[in-house]
C-alpha cells in the first residue's frame, strides 16, 4: 500500500511540478513590456505592435479579442488588471468602461494634433478614452444582384424600405454588436425617437437576417448572400478593394458614425509604457500602418494621410453624434429593450 | 504512523519553510535567497504574521512520529489536517492583493489592512501535504477499509473538483441573484428568468417568435432524432450486411469529431447559400429560385446532424455488436419471421444504446455553439444568448447566468430522465452475451431503409468535405475558384533566413501553444478521469453519488460561463493563475474529464475484480498488479481519454475565448477571428492543417498506448459515451 501510495503521490506531484514550470510564464510584466488587448483587424494589430516594438524596444504582448469581448474581460479582471492598454475597438464599450472607472484618465502631449471628434471623445469620457479613428455607417449594394434584379440603386436610408427590397437587406442585432446599435442611435438621433422606431418597424419587413456579428453583413453582400448590408462603410470598401462586386454608399439624409478609440486600464502594471505607446499611437507614423494592413477608416491625428479609399468624411453628412448620451449604459439599457419589444418581436 | 504520512509531513515542512509561499514566477537574485527567503516562515517571521498559526498544525502532525504509534495517530493526523486547511484558506481568502476583503474585517481592524499575492509553490505544496494527512488520518482511523490510497485519491479528486468545478462556477452563478451594482436582488432574478423572450410560446398562436429555451429544446429533439437514426442505420450496415466500404464509413465516423467548429456551417453556406456552389446549379439547370433557407433552423439542424452523426454511430456500433446472436437464432428456430425477429428481439436489446445515443445528440445539440453562430439567422438559441449575454452591446452577466441555470437544468434534466428510464431496463441487455452464432442479416426492408438513408447522407457528407478541402485553396469560394496557396502561405510560412528556419506565418504562435496545451492537458486528464473511474467502479463509500454527480457538472455548463467564470475566480489571490498556460490546461482537464471518467468505468466494469486479486494472491506487490494487470487491460480506455481529451482541447472555441492571451493564443480563438474578418479561406485552410494534425496525433496515441487493433476496436466502443463533451 504504501508503496502504490508512494507511486502515486510522486506522479501526481511530478505532473503538477511539470503542468507549473512549463506553463507559468505569467502574463508579461517585467520591465520593458506592454500587455495589450487590440480589437481591430489581426493585421493591423501585429503591425502596431511589430512597429512600437522596431521603435522603441518594448516587447509586446498582444491578443486580439472582438471589442465587447475585451470590455468583458477587463471587467472580470478588474480587481487585478492583467492588461495595460486597450487600442482600438468601437467606442461604446470603451466609454462603458469609462464611467465604471476601469480606465484611466491621461492627456498625451500629441492631443492637439487630434481631430475634433476625437478630442470631443476624450472629453466626453472624462479623459479616459481617445480617439484613434473614425468610420461613418452606410450601406452598401452588391451590385450584380441590383442590375439583375431590377432594384432601383439605393441611395437614401429611405430607400432602403423600397418594396423590391424585401428581405433583401442584412443588418446585425444590435444586442450582441456595437455596429447595430450604432444604427439604432443613428435613426433615432436622426429622424427622433418615434419616427425612427416607425422607421426601424418598417426596416424590418426587408431585413432577411440580424447577424450576430457587425461586419458579417459586409462579406454576406460581397457574396451574394444578400443585396444590401448596413455597416460601417469602411468594412466594406474592405470587399471593394478585394474586387467583389459592391458599391459603397453613404445615405443621403445624413448618418452616425463610430470613433475607434483607446484607453489605459487602470491598475497598469507597465504603466509608463502603456502612455508611450498611446502618445506612439496618435502620431500619423502609427496610424498610417491602418491602410497598409487594409483597414480604411480615418485617422485621427490631422497629419496622416487619409487612405485614398477610405470614404471621405467631410464628403458625407456627418450627423453630430451624443456619444456621450447613447453611449451610457441607461440609455442603451432602454433603446435595446425597445428594440427588443417593439421591432425584433413584430411579424415580418 | 507510515512512512508515507511521515514523508507528507516532510514535504508540508518544507513547503512551508523552504519553498517561495507566494507567486509562480520565479524571479529571484540567489537561489539561497529564492529557495529560504522568501518561504512561508520567513514571510511569517518579518511582518506577515497571519502565516505563523500554520506552524500548530505542521507541529501537531509530528507529534504521532515521536510519540510512537498510538490508537490517537489517526485523530491527530485528522486535526492536524483540518485544521492547516482551514488556516491555509482562511488566511488566503481573508487577506487580498488590496487588503481586507470581508468587510467584518475591515471594520474590525480598519481599512485596508495587510496585503498578499496569490500562493505558489510553497503554499501549493503544504496545502497538498495537509490534504493527504487529513486523508492519512481518516485511513488510520478505518475509513475505506483503512487503505491510504483510497482515501487519499478521494481526497485529491474532491478537493481538485471544488478548486476548478465548483469554486469557479458558483462565483458565477450567484451573480444571476445580483443586481448590476453586485447588490443580492432575487426579484431581478425572478423577472429575468420568467422574461418572455425565453418562455414565450407565441410562436404556436401566431407567427411572432417562440422563446429562446424552446427553441434550444425543440432542436436539441429533433437533433437527437435525427442522429439516432442516422447512426442506427450505419450501425446495421457496418455490422449487419455484407457492405464493401464499411472502412470508409469508419474513417467518415471521426472526421466530423475532429473538426473544428464553424468549419462545417462555412461548408453548408458555400453550398446552399444563396450563392452556393449547389444553389447556383440548381438555379441553372432546374430554375429552382436561390434562396436563403440554409439561415435559422434549417441550416443549424443539417450542420448539427453532420457534426454528431458519427457520435451516435460509435454508441449504437458498441451496442449492436454486443447483442447475442443466440437470441435472434432462438426466436428464428421458434419460427419467427425476420421482421418479427427483428422487431421483437434485436430492436429492444438495443434500447439502452438508442437511449444513450439519443442523450448524447440532445446534449451536444444544447452545447454546440459554432453552428448556431455561423448558420443561425434569426433562429436563437441559448449557447449563443449566453454568449453576447456576456459580450455583445448589453453586456449583461447576471442575464448569461440566468440563461446558463435553464441550460444546465435541462441537460441535468436530460441525463436524469436517462438514468431514470434504463434503471428499469439495463438488466435485459447485460444478459446473454454468448460469442456463438453469427449476427443474422437484416430483414430486407430493414436493409432497404438503412441504405437508403445512410448512403446519401454519407455521399453528402463527402461533397461537405469536398467542399472544405477546396475551400482552403481557392482563392475565394464562391467568387474566385482560381486555385491558389496563399492562405495556407498566410498562416504556415516558413522562411529560411540567416538565423535558421523563421517561422513567419500568422498562425505558428497560436498552432505551436495550441499543441503545447493540448498535449498536457491530455495525460492529465486520462489521469485524473480514470483514477475517478477506479474509485467510482472498485470502491464503495458514503455519498459516492454525490461524488459521480461533482464530475458530471463541469460538462453540462456552457463554455463561455466557463470562461468567465474562471476568470473571476482565478485572476485574484489566493489562487492567481489567469494569464499563464496553466490555467488553460486547468479548464481542459476539468471539462474534459468526464471523458476519461466514462470511458474508465466502461471498461473497468468489463474487467473481473478476481484479475487483479489473482495477481495479489500470486505475491505481486500492488504497485505491479496496477502495472501489470489492471492497466494493459485498461488500453482501450486509456486511448479513448487521451484522444477525447487531445481533440477537445484542440477545438474547444467559448470556454477558451476569455483564458487566451498572447503567449497562450489557441487556434480555434485565431480561426474564429479570421471568420469574423470575412477571411474563410483562411480559416479553412488552418482547420485543415489541424484535422491532419489531429488524425497525426490519434494515430500516434494509438501506437503509444497499445496495439492498435485492440486499440480501435475498444475506441469505437468505449469513446462513444464521452463524447457528451462536444462543449465548444
Amino acid at each position: 500500500m504504501t508503496r502504490r501510495n508512494s507511486l502515486f503521490a510522486a506522479t501526481m506531484l511530478a505532473g503538477t511540478a511539470a503542468a507549473f514550470s512549463l506553463m507559468s510564464t505569467g502574463a508579461a510584466q517585467a520591465q520593458g513590456a506592454l500587455v495589450m488587448y487590440c480589437a481591430v483587424q489581426e493585421e493591423w494589430c501585429r503591425a502596431m505592435t511589430s512597429a512600437f516594438e522596431r521603435e522603441t524596444g518594448i516587447k509586446v504582448s498582444m491578443t486580439r479579442k472582438s471589442s465587447g469581448e475585451i470590455y468583458a474581460q477587463v471587467k472580470a479582471e478588474a480587481q487585478n488588471p492583467r492588461a495595460d492598454i486597450w487600442w482600438g475597438g468601437t467606442g461604446d464599450p470603451h466609454m462603458q468602461a469609462a464611467e465604471e472607472g476601469l480606465t484611466m484618465e491621461y492627456k498625451s502631449p500629441n492631443m492637439g494634433e487630434l481631430q475634433d471628434w476625437a478630442v470631443r471623445q476624450w472629453e466626453q469620457s472624462k479623459n479616459r478614452t481617445v480617439g484613434i479613428y473614425s468610420g461613418a455607417l452606410g450601406f452598401g449594394y452588391n451590385t450584380e444582384l441590383v442590375k439583375a434584379n431590377g432594384i432601383k440603386e439605393p441611395k437614401c436610408w429611405a430607400d432602403l424600405l423600397n418594396e423590391d427590397l424585401k428581405d433583401e437587406v442584412q443588418v446585425a442585432d444590435p444586442n450582441s454588436s456595437g455596429t447595430a446599435y450604432t444604427l439604432l442611435a443613428t435613426i433615432v438621433q436622426l429622424m427622433g425617437e418615434e419616427k425612427g422606431f416607425e422607421y426601424l418597424k418598417s426596416l424590418h419587413k426587408n431585413v432577411n437576417q440580424y447577424t450576430k456579428s457587425g461586419a458579417a453583413p459586409a462579406k454576406a453582400t460581397a457574396l451574394g448572400e444578400t443585396t444590401v448590408g448596413i455597416v460601417f462603410m469602411h468594412d466594406m470598401v474592405t470587399m471593394v478593394v478585394d474586387n467583389a462586386p459592391v458599391k459603397v454608399v453613404a445615405p443621403c439624409e445624413g448618418t452616425g458614425y463610430e470613433i475607434g478609440s483607446m484607453s489605459i486600464i487602470k491598475g497598469a502594471k507597465n504603466l509608463e509604457n502603456a502612455k508611450k505607446f498611446y502618445d506612439w499611437a496618435l502620431t500619423p507614423a502609427a496610424q498610417k500602418l491602418g491602410a497598409e494592413a487594409k483597414s480604411y477608416q480615418v485617422p485621427s491625428n490631422k497629419n496622416t494621410p487619409v487612405p485614398p479609399q477610405a470614404p471621405k468624411l467631410d464628403e458625407i453628412k456627418l450627423i453630430n453624434f451624443d456619444f456621450a448620451k447613447y453611449g451610457s449604459s441607461e440609455e442603451r439599457r432602454r433603446l435595446l429593450s425597445k428594440w427588443d419589444n417593439e421591432v425584433k418581436n413584430l411579424p415580418k | 504512523m507510515s512512512r508515507a504520512t511521515l514523508g507528507w509531513i516532510v514535504l508540508g515542512w518544507i513547503g512551508y519553510a523552504l519553498l517561495p509561499w507566494y507567486g509562480l514566477d520565479g524571479a529571484a537574485s540567489s537561489l539561497g535567497d529564492y529557495f529560504v527567503g522568501r518561504s512561508g516562515l520567513v514571510h511569517g517571521l518579518t511582518g506577515a504574521w497571519w502565516l505563523l498559526p500554520i506552524l500548530l498544525p505542521l507541529v501537531m502532525g509530528l507529534r504521532p512520529a515521536f510519540a510512537g504509534s498510538g490508537e490517537s495517530d489517526g485523530t491527530w493526523l485528522i486535526a492536524s489536517g483540518l485544521l492547516g486547511l482551514a488556516l491555509v484558506i482562511l488566511q488566503g481568502f481573508a487577506i487580498g492583493m488590496n487588503g481586507w476583503t470581508f468587510e467584518v474585517l475591515k471594520v474590525l481592524f480598519g481599512e485596508p489592512g495587510p496585503r498578499q499575492d496569490g500562493i505558489g509553490y510553497g503554499a501549493t505544496l503544504t496545502l497538498t501535504a495537509f490534504l493527504i494527512v487529513l486523508c492519512h488520518g481518516f485511513a488510520a482511523r478505518g475509513w475505506c477499509r483503512g487503505d491510504a490510497f483510497v482515501t487519499s485519491s478521494i481526497g485529491v479528486v474532491i478537493a481538485l473538483i471544488i478548486v476548478f468545478v465548483f469554486f469557479p462556477v458558483s462565483t458565477i452563478l450567484a451573480s444571476a441573484f445580483a443586481d448590476n451594482d453586485g447588490n443580492f436582488a432575487p426579484a431581478e432574478f425572478a423577472a429575468k428568468f420568467t422574461d418572455q423572450s425565453i418562455w414565450g410560446l407565441d410562436c404556436l398562436t401566431s407567427n411572432l417568435r417562440c422563446g429562446v429555451a424552446w427553441n434550444t429544446l425543440f432542436l436539441g429533439v429533433l437533433v437527437a432524432f435525427g442522429t439516432t437514426a442516422l447512426g442506427l442505420a450505419f450501425a446495421l450496415i457496418a455490422t449487419r450486411t455484407a457492405f464493401r466500404y464499411k472502412k470508409l464509413l469508419r474513417v467518415m465516423s471521426v472526421l466530423p469529431i475532429i473538426t473544428p467548429p464553424f468549419v462545417i456551417g462555412l461548408a453548408l453556406i458555400l453550398l446552399f447559400g444563396r450563392s452556393g456552389a449547389l444553389s447556383a446549379v440548381l438555379w441553372d439547370w432546374f430554375g429552382i429560385p436561390r434562396s436563403r433557407w440554409i439561415y435559422g433552423l434549417p441550416g443549424i439542424f443539417i450542420a448539427q446532424l453532420l457534426a454528431f452523426t458519427p457520435i451516435a454511430f460509435l454508441v449504437l456500433i458498441g451496442v449492436v455488436q454486443g447483442i447475442s446472436p443466440t437470441l435472434e437464432e432462438a426466436s428464428q428456430t421458434l419460427r419467427a419471421k425476420s421482421w418479427t425477429t427483428f422487431m421483437t428481439i434485436t430492436l429492444p436489446l438495443m434500447r439502452p444504446g438508442l437511449a444513450n445515443a439519443f442523450l448524447l445528440g440532445f446534449v451536444e445539440s444544447l452545447a454546440d455553439f459554432g453552428n448556431p453562430l455561423v448558420l443561425g439567422g434569426n433562429y436563437e438559441v441559448l449557447s449563443t444568448k449566453i454568449f453576447f449575454a456576456v459580450v455583445g452591446a448589453q453586456q449583461d452577466q447576471g442575464r448569461a447566468a440566468v440563461l446558463s441555470i435553464i441550460l444546465l437544468a435541462f441537460t441535468l434534466g436530460a441525463f436524469w430522465l436517462q438514468h431514470a428510464w434504463l434503471g428499469k431496463k439495463v438488466y435485459t441487455t447485460v444478459t446473454g452475451k454468448g460469442d456463438a452464432g453469427i449476427p443474422l442479416p437484416l430483414p430486407r426492408r430493414v436493409a432497404a431503409a438503412s441504405y437508403l438513408t445512410a448512403i446519401p447522407w454519407a455521399l453528402f457528407t463527402l461533397v461537405v468535405y469536398t467542399i472544405i478541402v477546396v475551400g482552403g485553396f481557392v482563392r475565394s469560394m464562391g467568387r474566385d475558384y482560381t486555385p491558389t496557396l496563399d492562405h495556407l502561405l498566410t498562416a504556415f510560412r516558413i522562411e529560411n533566413t540567416e538565423w535558421g528556419l523563421h517561422f513567419s506565418g500568422s498562425a505558428w504562435d497560436s498552432f505551436f501553444a495550441t499543441v503545447k496545451v493540448a498535449a498536457l492537458a491530455a495525460p492529465l486528464t486520462a489521469a485524473v478521469g480514470l483514477l475517478t473511474a477506479y474509485l467510482l467502479t472498485r470502491q464503495r463509500f458514503s455519498g459516492q453519488r454525490a461524488f459521480e454527480f461533482g464530475t458530471l457538472l463541469s460538462f453540462a455548463i456552457p463554455g463561455t460561463v466557463v470562461g468567465v467564470s474562471y476568470i473571476l475566480a482565478f485572476n485574484v489571490p489566493p489562487i492567481e493563475i489567469t494569464g499563464t498556460g496553466f490555467i488553460l490546461v486547468m479548464c481542459f482537464v476539468f471539462r474534459n474529464m468526464p471523458v476519461g471518467v466514462r470511458a474508465g468505468i466502461a471498461t473497468l466494469s468489463q474487467i473481473d475484480k478476481s484479475l487483479d486479486e489473482a495477481s495479489l494472491t500470486l505475491g505481486a506487490r500492488s504497485a505491479t498488479t496496477m502495472r501489470r494487470v489492471v492497466l494493459p487491460l485498461l488500453r482501450p480506455a486509456v486511448v479513448a481519454s487521451l484522444v477525447y481529451s487531445f481533440v477537445r482541447a484542440m477545438t474547444a472555441v467559448s470556454a477558451v475565448i476569455f483564458l487566451v492571451t498572447a503567449e497562450y493564443n489557441m487556434a480555434t480563438t485565431y480561426i474564429v477571428g479570421r471568420v469574423e474578418a470575412g477571411e474563410f479561406g483562411l480559416a479553412i485552410a488552418y482547420s485543415t492543417v489541424l484535422i491532419l494534425v489531429m488524425l497525426l496525433a490519434i494515430v500516434m496515441i494509438q501506437l503509444a498506448v497499445g496495439e492498435r487493433r485492440l486499440g480501435r476496436r475498444s475506441a469505437a466502443a468505449n469513446a462513444a459515451p464521452v463524447a457528451v463533451q462536444a462543449v465548444p
